[in-house]
Order: C-alpha cells, then structure tokens, then sequence
C-alpha cells in the first residue's frame, strides 16, 4: 500500500512539469493554431541553459530561471520572427501542415547542435540539497520535485493573471477565440501571436530547467517530451491554463499507476491510450471550451 | 494538357527510368552503389505511400511508421520461419491494411490536426509496445546470410517502387482520385454532393498502408540485424512526409523527387560534414519549407510561368 501512494505521489510530481509543458504548447497552438513539435527540444534547450549557467558560472539551478525564462522569451520571438510568423499568413489547414514541417526541420536541427555543444550524454545538475526529502508518515516526498511543483503551479498561475488582467494578455485570448473579430476590433494580432510564441517558449525554458534539477536532460528527450505535452493538451483541451495544470497531474498519477499494476515498461502506454480515448470520446478534452 | 495526361507523361517518364536502373545490377557495380540506389528506391515507395493519404484525401497521417513497422514485423516472422518471402510480405501487407482499417475508423472521426496528434499516438504506442516485448535484436540465420543476394533485394525494390508509381498515377486519374481530392477541398461540400467521404479515406488508408506495408516487408527482407522495434520508429514518418512535402505534395511525381533530392543531399551531407550534418540538414529543410512552399513541383511550375511570361514579352 506505502509502495503504491510513493509512486503516485512520484506520479503527481513530475505530472507537474507535464502540466508545465503543456501549458506553452496549449498556448500556441490555441492561439496561433500551429503545432509546434519542435517543444520539447526548446524544452531541453531551457534544461541544458540551466545546465550551462550551473556548470561554466555555479548560478543554483532554482535561481537560473531567472535567466532562462527571459532568454527563452526572447529566443521565442526570434524563432516567431524568422520562422513560425511566416506560417500564420496561411489559413489554418495549410498552417497546421506547415508549421509540422518547419517544427521537424527545427527539432532535427536542434536535436544535431545540443549534440555538437553538450555531446549526447545525460546530464543533470548536483546541488547540495539533492538528496532532501520530507517524511510523512512511511513516505518520503523529495524537496527538489516538490519545488518544481509548486513553481510549476506558480508560473502557469502567473500566466493565467497574464492573460486574464494584462491588456495584451486579454488581446492574446481575443485572438484565440475569433482573429477576425480580433483583427476588426483593431486588435494587433501578430503581436498578439507574436507574444503567445514568446510566452510560450519561456515556460518551456522554465519547464526544461525544472526538468533537468529533478531528473536530467539529454539532447533526446525532445520527442517524449513533445508526446507528452501533447497528451495533456488533447486531455485538457484547450483554453484553460489551470485547467491543463490538472491534465498534467492527471497524466502523472495515471502513468504511475499503470506502471504499478503493469509493471515499468507500460506507463506510457496507458497515457496514450487514455489520449486515444479522450480524441475519440471527447475531442474537445476534459477543460476545454 | 489536361491534368490527366500530364500525370500519365509523368508515370512514362519515371517508369522509364525505372526500366535504365533495371540494367545497373549487370554493369557489376560496387555493392555500396546498389546500396544507394536501394535506399532511393524504399524511400519512393514510402513517400509515395504517404502521398495518397496527403496528398489526395488530405490527411496527414503522423502515424505511417505503424505500418511501415508491422509489415516488417509480419514478413520477417514469416519468412525467418520459412514462408516464401513474396507470401511472407503480402501477409505483412494485409496486416497493415487491416489494422489500419480498424484504427481508420476511429481516427477519421478526428480532424486536421488532431488527426494529425491522434495518429503520431497510434504509431508511438505501438513502437513503445514493440520494443517492450521484442527487446532482443532480429539477427538472420547463418544459413541465410551465407545465401544473401543483395541484386535479389535490390529488384524487388526497384519493382515495389514502379507499382507504388503505378498505383499513384492509376489513382490521381480515376473517379476514386476525384472524391478523395474532392474530401481535401472541401469536405463538407463534397459531402453534400454525394461523395461518400468516411469510405473513401479508408480507401485511401488501405492503399496507402498496403504500400507502406510491403516497403516495410523489403525492409524487413533486405536487412540483416535490426531491432524489431526499429521500423517503428517515428522518423520513418517524418522521412516520408519530408520527401513528400519537399517534391510537391498530392502531385505523381513529387514524392518521386523529393526522395532523391533528400537521400542524396541527406548521404552528401553525411560524408562531407560528418558532425553537423543533421544541424545543416535540418536548416537546410526549413529553408525550403519558406522558400518553395508547394515544394519542387511548384517551384518548376512557377519558373515555367515566369519564363513564358518572359518569351511572350520579348
């Protein structure tokens, strides 16, 4: 019983980064309708940023968000501007087809130059608190993936706020909803999609430097990544950022428990076919407008 | 020219072609050529395979490598335990079908892009399964590799790649070809005036991973020691939709070319950067997603007009 409630706990921690994942890919592809399945590599660009930062200068990997999140902002609006703000100009069925194409080139490039810069090895960061852990009863929760939940839970938070109070934040949700509405009521909406883009790619830095402190980061966790992310969004739907946080946890302990029942080699399995499902019974996912 | 004779002129062409690479196995060429050329001649199949699903129902599959992996998967069992390889590959091939038959159902239910997302699911959980219960390399039997004929492997390529051109070109100029591009227009409107969509994406479905099917079996026939988890591996899709988008999608010969513009410039690129070359590869790609949109077709068609434009000023 204490074995089965440690690995669901172990399942709602990381269903944490998967709800942070998620939440940059939901909002572009909500807003802009581009699929970007480059995401998980700009996921582990973020994790080898914190990498960098820990190894060449010893910033603390919790304190490099500082720095990754606004360099992965602006890495977000340079990759919007040199590639994926020539997609949008498409209507939306040739969007979707060619930001697939553009988000491959993208992945397969990345995936060559993390290689290149940090060579195929896993890598994680070592702090001195690693190993910290706080006992509830027989159980032990690890501090560090209990850190990343909770900002996990703070940025998607801070998003929300973003989107429902700041003025462009509530253009970016107008432009989801209807651009041509948007576009007449003199809203700027490739600004508006410029900034999804940019916003979105910051929570995948957050998401990538939260993923290699509790766990690692290698150049190939981009696609796994990526299917994940893509699992919460179809789980969730679109439109609700708190929402998809829940997918996330969802996603998390659903794995966990199939890996205690099937045995390890299944927990990815069920989370596809829970996605499967969901696309068959309920396309529009379980949040979602 | 009507379209359909511009597809049929096309079909000569590459079938022609086809017939000049008949002839390379008697000139007694190294084995690293025949190789190659293999290699051009799985990738037409597979990129060809993709297209009648893109490129004329419109629908872009992001799960082709399942069927790719389980026509490898099938054949090999197959023949490993002493089927004829042809009977070996034909049960690969209607494996495909039918699983793919019975998934299509489902997934057509899904549009545009979550048919897209749905699909790359189906093709993950199936290499994920795989690969847990088949861990162990697929090695041939000494037996057979001490009998292996490579000019074998390479006809039967070279034979799977004039029908999946045969099959493409018979399609784009049939009534069949006119519903389906019909449903990639406009799906409702063709709806409305009587084209029975849900039937005809599985027809486009079954051929496609019939095709996709047998290229798999070639694989599984042609190569030595592999993973059997390895056929499903999600680049098989991305290679496929790569070639396909770059040569011109829903077009006879696009595919065709867009497989030889891309092993070769991806094998050059290999020998002469052999560090970066997925980095170059992969700018390389996206350069030519922005640049030519309708990929190679397109971009000749436009060159055409604007030359013609030209002579008739002058």
């Amino acid at each position: 019983m204490t074995v089965l409630a440690q690995q669901l706990i172990l399942g709602l921690l990381i269903g944490g980064l998967y709800g942070l994942a998620a939440a940059g890919l939901s909002l572009i592809f909500g807003v802009m309708r581009v699929l970007n399945v480059a995401h998980g590599e700009l996921i582990m660009l973020g994790g080898y940023g914190a990498f960098w930062l820990a190894a060449l200068l010893g910033v603390d990997p919790f304190a490099s968000l500082l720095l990754v999140i606004p360099g992965s902002l602006l890495l977000g609006a340079m990759l919007y501007w040199g590639l994926f703000g020539f997609v949008v100009r498409a209507h939306e069925e040739a969007r979707v087809k060619n930001s697939l194409l553009i988000g491959f080139g993208l992945a397969l490039a990345l995936h060559a130059l993390a290689v290149r810069l940090w060579t195929a090895d896993e890598r994680s960061i070592p702090t001195s608190y690693a190993g910290a852990v706080l006992a509830v009863g027989d159980l032990a929760i690890p501090l560090v993936r209990l850190a990343t939940l909770v900002l996990a839970l703070l940025l998607i938070g801070t998003l929300q706020l973003l989107l429902s109070r700041w003025r462009w934040g509530k253009a970016i949700r107008a432009t989801a909803e209807d651009w041509q509405a948007a576009l007449l009521t003199g809203i700027d909406i490739r600004r508006a999609y410029l900034l999804a883009f940019a916003l979105g790619t910051a929570l995948a830095g957050a998401a990538g430097t939260l993923i290699t402190v509790a766990y690692s980061v290698s150049p190939s966790i981009g696609l796994e990544w990526t299917l994940k992310a893509l699992i919460v969004v179809v789980l969730a739907g679109l439109g609700s950022m708190i929402g998809t946080f829940i997918g996330g946890l969802v996603l998390g302990v659903a794995e966990a428990a199939s890996a205690a029942t099937f045995g390890g080699p299944y927990r990815e399995i069920i989370g596809l076919v829970i996605f499967v499902v969901v696309l068959a019974v309920r396309p529009r996912g379980l949040f979602g407008r | 020219m009507t379209a359909a004779g511009h597809e049929r002129r096309w079909a000569v062409a590459i079938l022609a072609a086809f017939g000049g690479l008949a002839f390379l196995p008697l000139a007694g060429p190294r084995d690293d050529l025949l190789n190659f050329v293999f290699l051009i001649l799985l990738s037409i199949t597979l990129a060809e395979s993709w297209n009648v699903v893109a490129g004329y129902a419109g629908q872009v599959n992001l799960g082709h490598a399942a069927f790719f992996g389980l026509g490898a998967l099938i054949t090999r069992a197959l023949w490993i335990a002493g089927t004829p390889v042809a009977l070996a590959m034909t049960a690969g091939a209607v494996t495909a079908t039918v699983f793919a038959l019975i998934i299509g159902v489902a997934a057509f239910r899904l549009r545009g892009a979550y048919f897209a997302i749905g699909t790359l699911a189906l093709g993950e959980i199936l290499r994920t399964t795989v690969g847990n219960v088949l861990p162990e390399i697929s090695t041939l039997p000494a037996a057979t590799i001490a009998s292996y004929r490579l000019s074998v492997r390479y006809y039967l390529a070279l034979g799977l790649a004039a029908i999946s051109v045969i099959a493409v070109a018979t399609l784009a100029t049939s009534r069949l070809g006119l519903g389906m591009r019909a449903i990639r227009e406009d799906e409702e409107a063709a709806e409305a005036s009587g084209v029975g969509a849900l039937a005809l994406k599985l027809t486009a479905l079954a051929l496609s991973t019939a095709l996709a099917g047998l290229a798999g079996g070639l694989f599984a026939y042609y190569h030595i020691s592999y993973y059997p988890a390895h056929p499903f591996g999600p680049h098989w899709t991305f290679d496929a939709l790569l070639m396909t988008f770059i040569g011109g999608v829903g077009t006879l010969q696009g595919p065709v070319l867009g497989a030889v513009l891309y092993v070769v410039l991806k094998e050059y690129l290999a020998l002469r950067w052999v560090d970066i070359h997925l980095l170059i590869f992969g700018a390389l790609f996206v350069a030519i997603v922005l640049l030519l949109p309708g990929g190679l077709v397109q971009a000749a068609e436009r060159a055409r007009a604007v030359l013609g434009a030209r002579r008739r000023a002058a």
